[in-house]
């Protein structure tokens, strides 16, 4: 037997163990994979709703009359646009306009944000803000080691978490709820990562396993699945959504992905934002472009790209597409000008099979602007 | 279509079913819940010769992919069209509807290095518990 360094577990580690999960090692975190099958767990999420425990992802605070002033530095998006009770996903550039992280901040009160990270960037994260908040009047705190946190995603997630959240069926996209759940101060917010309706309960170690039991209890009548990471992966894949460490890193920027809408220039200043003023008067060299394939195979991260002979770039997500039921990817391709519907080929197993360049997402739906 | 008692498997969990002198190869119940929603089979040309340990297949799950080796060596002569429509066949009918592809056999002899039902079935708990 190997020995490795112990990996970590989430609260809920035996009950995933006893209802048969397949766990696997992800970025340290011992995690299901699966609980039945990844198709069946992505088409609940689809048609009803899924159960996910994302209790690896990382919750760092910051408090202070100082805590907007820093976030607008650090932040790419405009924070002013999460007031009380609202949240906004930002990325996190370095001084080169690479991306330290992708984040939702939510504004918890005047002077209050969480800020819920990655799982395997929470320390650099922490590390890199204390950096940047030297002389900022807020307060840091990694709480990531109190908290965790369950995802409650699909068309029937407002009416399933409704039960036990009332308020929460009223909230609008990104909102933010401040409430007790088994008298523990918790948070929820209807953010997701799914490209469904859906919400994310940020709360207290001691809590999870019973808001988890009882979310899986209740959600019988709701068609709810437990479902692991590959699920995860396929449904936020469909909804082009970036995962970061694999899409995205320190030396990719915003522009590069597609991601422009999480850039505001107009805001002021911030972290990054000279270099990447540089890149968009100088150009892209690539752009993140996704594909659906035209035949049989399954690509995957890795897989190379070819356009009239020539190799074009690597995908740097890619999978079947259960909604779709063929295989597509997203990869960062040269030039950056790939319009939709242009034929490229992708080469599985060393045969070239033909592809499509598609328009993100590959999937979507419409959202609730306010409440249900 | 053979019952998994009919069949002589490899240790990478292919079946093969033997016919005179033609084989029937597919996997096993126990490797297509291993690799779980099967959505694509690339299978191998009819006519291609394969050596018994080469891999001539690809499964694909949402996932990952799994080679799929020549239980036996031979030539290719007819592949399992139906799992271009429905690779869930592999999930569905491991032994029956879900075979991958036939081979004429180049001898006799080499089917004695593969184990039979029961011995898989202990060859299993072996690999679950070592």
């Amino acid at each position: 037997m190997s020995t490795v360094a112990a990996l970590r577990r989430t609260a809920l580690y035996y009950t995933h163990k006893d209802m048969g999960a397949k766990l696997v090692d992800f970025h340290g975190w011992e995690l299901p994979i699966q609980f039945t099958s990844i198709l069946k767990e992505h088409q609940a999420v689809r048609a009803h709703c899924g159960l996910f425990d994302v209790s690896h992802m990382g919750q760092i605070f910051a408090q202070g009359r100082g805590a907007l002033e820093f976030l607008q530095r650090v932040a790419s998006n405009d924070v002013r646009r999460a007031p009380p009770g609202k949240a906004v996903y930002s990325h996190i550039l370095n001084e080169s306009g690479g991306v330290v992280d992708d984040v939702i901040i939510s504004c918890l009160s005047p002077n209050r944000y969480l800020v819920v990270v990655n799982a395997a960037t929470t320390e650099k994260d922490f590390e890199w803000f204390r950096k940047q908040a030297r002389d900022a009047d807020v307060e840091l705190r990694d709480q990531s080691a109190g908290y965790g946190m369950l995802a409650i995603q699909g068309p029937r997630a407002a009416q399933l978490l409704a039960e036990l959240v009332p308020g929460c069926a009223a909230l609008p996209r990104f909102g933010v709820l401040e409430v007790p759940l088994f008298g523990q101060p918790s948070i929820v917010q209807r953010t997701g990562y799914t490209g469904e309706d859906g919400f994310e309960a940020v709360v207290p170690n001691e809590i999870v396993t019973r808001l988890w039991e009882e979310l899986m209890t209740r959600g019988r009548s709701f068609g709810l699945a437990a479902c692991g990471l590959g699920a995860r992966d396929t449904l936020r894949l469909e909804a082009g959504f970036l995962l970061y460490g694999q899409d995205i890193d320190d030396d990719r920027t915003p522009l590069e992905a597609g991601y422009d809408w999480v850039v505001r220039w107009d805001k002021g200043d911030f972290i990054g934002r000279d270099a990447l003023m540089r890149q968009k008067e100088r150009g892209l060299g690539q752009k993140w472009t996704g594909l659906k394939l035209r035949g049989g195979g399954v690509p995957r991260a890795g897989t190379e790209v070819f356009a009239e002979g020539g190799r074009c770039g690597v995908l740097t997500s890619a999978t079947f597409s259960p909604s779709l039921q063929i295989g597509v990817g997203i990869g960062y391709l040269t030039p950056p000008n790939f319009s939709e519907g242009m034929r490229v080929e992708v080469e599985l197993h060393g045969r070239k099979v033909a592809a499509e360049v598609t328009a993100l997402p590959f999937y979507s739906r419409p959202m609730p602007k306010n409440g249900s | 279509m053979p019952s998994p008692e009919q069949c002589r498997f490899a240790k990478s969990h292919e079946w093969a079913y033997l016919e005179g002198k033609e084989a029937v190869v597919g996997i096993s119940d126990h490797a297509q819940h291993e690799i779980t929603d099967v959505v694509f089979v690339e299978l191998p040309r009819i006519g291609r010769r394969v050596k018994g340990g080469e891999a001539c297949a690809v499964v694909e799950s949402v996932k990952a992919a799994f080679d799929i080796y020549a239980p036996l060596s031979g030539e290719v002569t007819q592949v399992n069209a139906a799992l271009g429509q429905d690779p869930a066949l592999v999930n569905r009918s491991p032994y029956e509807q879900g075979w991958f592809f036939r081979i004429r056999l180049d001898d006799g002899k080499e089917q004695g290095a593969l184990m039979t039902h029961v011995q898989y079935e202990e060859f299993l708990k072996a690999e679950a518990h070592p």
